[in-house]
C-alpha cells in the first residue's frame, strides 16, 4: 500500500530507534494527544523498543473518551423518543451512561443505526421521511467540518427530519488546560496529525513559546511515531522548544482554511463538559441560530439528567495523563472491554482499551 | 405442476403449511438439487451406513447478511462451514442434514440461487444431504433465509486432532490470506458499500485436509478461523492447550485489498472472519512437508508458516510486530465496531 508501507519499513524504524537510544540521556515524559497515536504505539509494540527513561502517556484525544457522561445520557434519552432514529458512529454504542448504554437501548428496541459518516445519516433521513433522524455529532476539528457540510446541505435541501446533537469539541482549550495544570508534567507533545491538518500549527507555537514544551505534529504509522520521538528527544536534550511538522505529507502550518470556514459557518464555540477536565470555556461547538432547524438540542425537550460518573473510575486522570491504566483498581478486574466501566475502555482508541488489548503483560 | 410456482415470485405462508404448496416447493426446488436415494425415500428419518471408525458430528446455523456476496452466498457458506468444522477435527465429512427457515415474501429466485450454491458445494466436497426440513415464518419474524446444517464424518484410526493437542515447538501453518470473507461481506453491507474486487474465500477444505493427513501423523491441531478471525482461533487454542503462541506479523499473508479496506475502517485483519482457511499445528519435523503438500491444493496455494508454539506465556498469543516490537493479541470481544476517525 503506497503511503503506508514506506512508513512501516523495519530498517528505517531500526535506524530511528538507534538514534533515540543514542540521544536520550535523561528521563522524559512525552504525551501522545491523539487516541489513534495511542493505538499505533501499542499495536506496533513501540514502548518495548524505547529506552526505559522515556515514558509515553496518553492524552485527551479520543473523542469518545472525552465525551461527558451527561452527553451520553442525553443521547440515550433521545433514543427513547417516539419516531426517532439515532444515527451514530459505532464506537459510541458501548459507552456506559449513568445507567445504560446505546447498545443496551438497541437491544430493548430503540432504533439505533451505525453510520460511517454524517452524510450516511443525511441519506437515512431522506429514506425515512416519516421518521426523525438524529445524528450524534462526536469528534474534534477533524470530524466537525464534514458534519457542518452535511448540516448545510440538509438546510439547502429543506430536509426537516434531520438533526445533529452536537457534542463536538475543539482541541486547543484542552491542550492549554493540560500545560497550565500543575499536576501534569509533560516534556514534549506528540501532536495529533489529523486534527492538525485542519487547525494548522498555531496552537503548538503558543505551547512551545509560552510553556517551553517542544511539539511535533506526527503521522500515524510506526516510522512516523518513532521519528517524532527522536525529534522530541533531540530538542529536549538540547534544551529547545520548537514546533516541527513530522507529518509533512498532510499538514501545513496554516491548516485547512476551507474546512475551518465551513465549520465556522455552521458552528459557534460554546462551553463544553469534558470527561476528566470538567467544563472548559469555549471548548465545544454548537449549531448557530441560523441552523436551529437541524439542532437536536433545540428541537427536543430533554429533561435535566442526573448523570453520575462510575465510582472508582479514574478515566479523568488518565485523560489528563496524570495516571496510567494499571494505576486503576478497576483495570482488568471490574473494567474490561467486555464490561467497560469507563469510556477509556470502550473506544478502540481509548487508552485503557489500548493497554488492555496490546500490552497486557510484560513481554521480554 | 412445476410451472405453478416456479418464477412466480415469493415464499408464502402456504409453503410452510405442510399441504400441497409445501410439497410443490420441496419437489420443485429442493429435491432436484440434492437428489440421492436417502432423500428420495422421503421417510421421517434417513438411514445411512457409516464406515468403521470414530464419528464426528457438528452443527451450525447460518444467518449471514447480506445473503449474496462476492464469491458465494449463504448456501455455499452453510455447506462449506460445516464441512470445514468436520475437516479440522480430522474427519472426512459424509452425511448432512439441513434445515431452512424462510421468511414470508422471500424471493423464490433467490432461494433457487442459494440451493444451486449448496448443490455445487456438496458436489465439490463430496457430501450427501440425507434429510432436511423447511419452515416458513411470517414477514419480519426472520431475515429472508436462515439455514442450519448438521454433518457427520468419520475419523481414520490414528488421527487425533484437537485444540488441546498443541505442543511447544509446533509450527503454525495458515493456509492462505486472512480476512477475505469478512471484508467481502462488509463491502456489501448497507450503509458501508464500497467497491472492491475482493471475494469471499468460502470453500470446502476437506480434500486439502485429507491430503495433509496422508503426509503426516504429527498434525496436532487444526482450526478454521471463522468469526473472530485468526486472533480468536489462536487464543482458543492457547487456552485449550495451555501453551503460549508466538506469531510473526511479517509472515502472515493478507491481501492488499483487505489491508487497505481494514486500514480505512480501522479494523484489524487478524480479527476478520475467514471461511476457506485453516490453521494447522504441526511438529517442526513434519511442518515443511505438510506446508509443501498444502500448497499443492487450490485452497492452500498461499499457505505460510506464521508462528510457533512456545513454552512460556501460557494461554496467551503474542506477536512479533513488523517493527521488531512485541504485542499481545487478545481475544476479540464481539463484533468489531468501526471507529470514528
Amino acid at each position: 500500500m503506497k503511503y503506508v508501507d514506506e512508513y512501516r519499513n523495519r530498517e528505517i524504524a531500526e535506524r530511528l530507534i538507534k538514534r533515540i537510544w543514542e540521544t536520550c540521556h535523561r528521563r522524559v515524559t512525552l504525551m501522545e494527544v491523539c487516541g489513534t497515536h495511542t493505538v499505533a504505539i501499542h499495536r506496533n509494540g513501540i514502548p518495548g523498543l524505547l529506552p526505559e527513561q522515556i515514558t509515553l502517556i496518553s492524552g485527551p484525544g479520543c473523542p469518545v473518551c472525552v465525551t461527558a457522561i451527561s452527553d451520553i445520557d442525553c443521547s440515550i434519552a433521545l433514543s427513547e423518543k417516539e419516531g426517532v432514529i439515532i444515527a451514530t458512529f459505532g464506537d459510541l454504542l458501548r459507552v456506559p451512561g449513568s445507567e445504560t448504554s446505546l447498545l443496551k437501548q438497541r437491544s430493548l428496541g430503540a432504533d439505533i443505526r451505525i453510520v460511517y459518516s454524517a452524510y450516511d445519516a443525511f441519506s437515512l433521513a431522506q429514506q425515512h421521511p416519516d421518521r426523525q433522524v438524529v445524528f450524534l455529532g462526536v469528534g474534534f476539528e477533524t470530524t466537525a467540518p464534514t458534519v457542518a457540510a452535511v448540516i448545510r446541505r440538509a438546510r439547502e435541501a429543506g430536509l426537516n427530519n434531520f438533526s445533529v446533537l452536537s457534542m463536538h469539541k475543539v482541541l486547543p482549550p484542552a491542550l492549554l488546560a493540560l500545560v497550565t495544570s500543575p499536576q501534569v508534567k509533560i516534556d514534549g507533545f506528540i501532536c495529533p496529525g489529523h486534527v492538525s491538518t485542519i487547525i494548522g500549527t498555531g496552537l503548538y507555537q503558543k505551547v512551545a513559546e509560552e510553556f517551553h514544551i517542544p511539539c511535533v505534529v506526527t503521522g500515524f504509522e510506526p516510522v512516523d511515531v518513532l521519528q517524532a520521538i527522536a525529534l522530541l528527544v533531540e530538542q529536549i536534550e538540547r534544551g529547545e522548544a520548537r514546533v516541527a511538522i513530522q507529518y509533512r505529507r498532510a499538514v501545513s502550518p496554516e491548516g485547512n482554511l476551507k474546512a475551518r470556514s465551513m465549520m465556522e459557518e455552521v458552528f459557534e464555540p460554546c462551553d463544553s463538559n469534558w470527561r476528566g477536565f470538567g467544563v472548559l470555556p469555549q471548548s465545544g461547538l454548537k449549531l448557530k441560530a441560523d441552523y436551529a432547524q437541524c439542532d437536536a438540542e433545540r428541537i427536543y425537550d430533554i429533561p435535566p439528567l442526573k448523570s453520575q460518573e462510575p465510582p472508582g473510575c479514574i478515566c479523568g486522570d488518565i485523560l489528563r495523563g496524570i495516571k496510567r491504566p494499571p494505576d486503576c483498581s478497576l483495570f482488568k478486574k471490574l473494567c474490561t472491554p467486555d464490561n467497560p466501566v469507563g469510556a477509556c475502555m470502550v473506544s478502540s482508541e481509548g487508552t485503557c482499551a489500548a493497554y488492555y488489548q496490546f500490552s497486557g503483560v510484560n513481554i521480554a | 405442476m412445476k410451472q405453478d410456482i416456479r418464477g412466480k415470485g415469493t415464499i408464502t405462508l402456504d409453503h410452510g403449511g405442510g399441504g400441497r404448496a409445501y410439497r410443490e416447493l420441496i419437489h420443485t426446488y429442493f429435491l432436484p438439487r440434492f437428489a440421492n436415494p436417502y432423500l428420495e425415500k422421503m421417510d421421517d428419518s434417513a438411514v445411512v451406513e457409516i464406515p468403521q471408525g470414530r464419528v464426528a458430528m457438528t452443527t451450525d446455523c447460518y444467518v449471514v447478511d447480506p445473503i449474496f456476496f462476492p464469491g458465494g452466498n449463504i448456501g455455499s457458506l452453510a455447506v462449506c462451514g460445516t464441512v470445514n468444522d468436520l475437516s479440522v477435527q480430522g474427519a472426512q465429512p459424509l452425511f448432512f442434514s439441513t434445515g431452512f427457515i424462510l421468511e414470508e415474501g422471500f424471493s423464490l429466485n433467490d432461494l433457487e440461487n442459494v440451493l444451486i450454491a449448496m448443490e455445487e458445494a456438496c458436489r465439490e466436497a463430496g457430501i450427501t444431504i440425507v434429510t432436511g426440513d423447511t419452515k416458513v415464518v411470517p414477514k419480519g419474524k426472520a431475515d429472508k433465509i436462515f439455514i442450519n446444517t448438521t454433518g457427520i464424518g468419520v475419523i481414520q484410526p490414528g488421527v487425533d486432532i484437537s485444540g488441546n493437542n498443541a505442543k511447544a515447538g509446533d509450527k503454525i501453518i495458515l493456509s492462505g490470506t486472512m480476512g477475505d470473507h469478512g471484508m467481502a461481506i462488509l463491502s456489501q453491507r448497507e450503509g458501508l458499500a464500497f467497491d472492491t474486487t475482493l471475494k469471499s474465500d468460502v470453500a470446502p477444505l476437506n480434500h486439502l485436509v485429507r491430503q495433509c493427513l496422508t503426509m503426516s501423523r504429527e498434525i496436532h491441531v487444526m482450526r478454521d478461523p471463522t468469526r473472530g478471525g485468526v486472533a480468536a482461533a489462536l487464543n482458543e487454542i492457547a487456552l485449550q492447550s495451555n501453551v503460549g503462541i508466538r506469531i510473526n506479523e511479517a509472515a502472515i499473508p493478507v491481501k492488499e485489498e483487505v489491508r487497505a479496506a481494514c486500514e480505512v475502517l480501522g479494523l484489524d485483519p487478524l480479527y476478520v472472519a475467514n471461511e476457506g482457511k485453516l490453521l494447522m499445528f504441526v511438529s517442526p519435523g513434519d511442518a515443511p512437508r505438510v506446508l509443501e503438500e498444502m500448497r499443492k491444493d487450490r485452497y492452500g496455494k498461499g499457505a505460510q508458516i506464521i508462528g510457533e508454539v512456545i513454552p512460556d506465556h501460557r494461554g496467551r498469543v503474542i506477536m512479533a510486530t513488523a517493527m521488531g516490537g512485541t504485542r499481545i493479541i487478545d481475544m476479540p470481544l464481539g463484533e468489531q465496531l468501526p471507529r470514528i476517525c
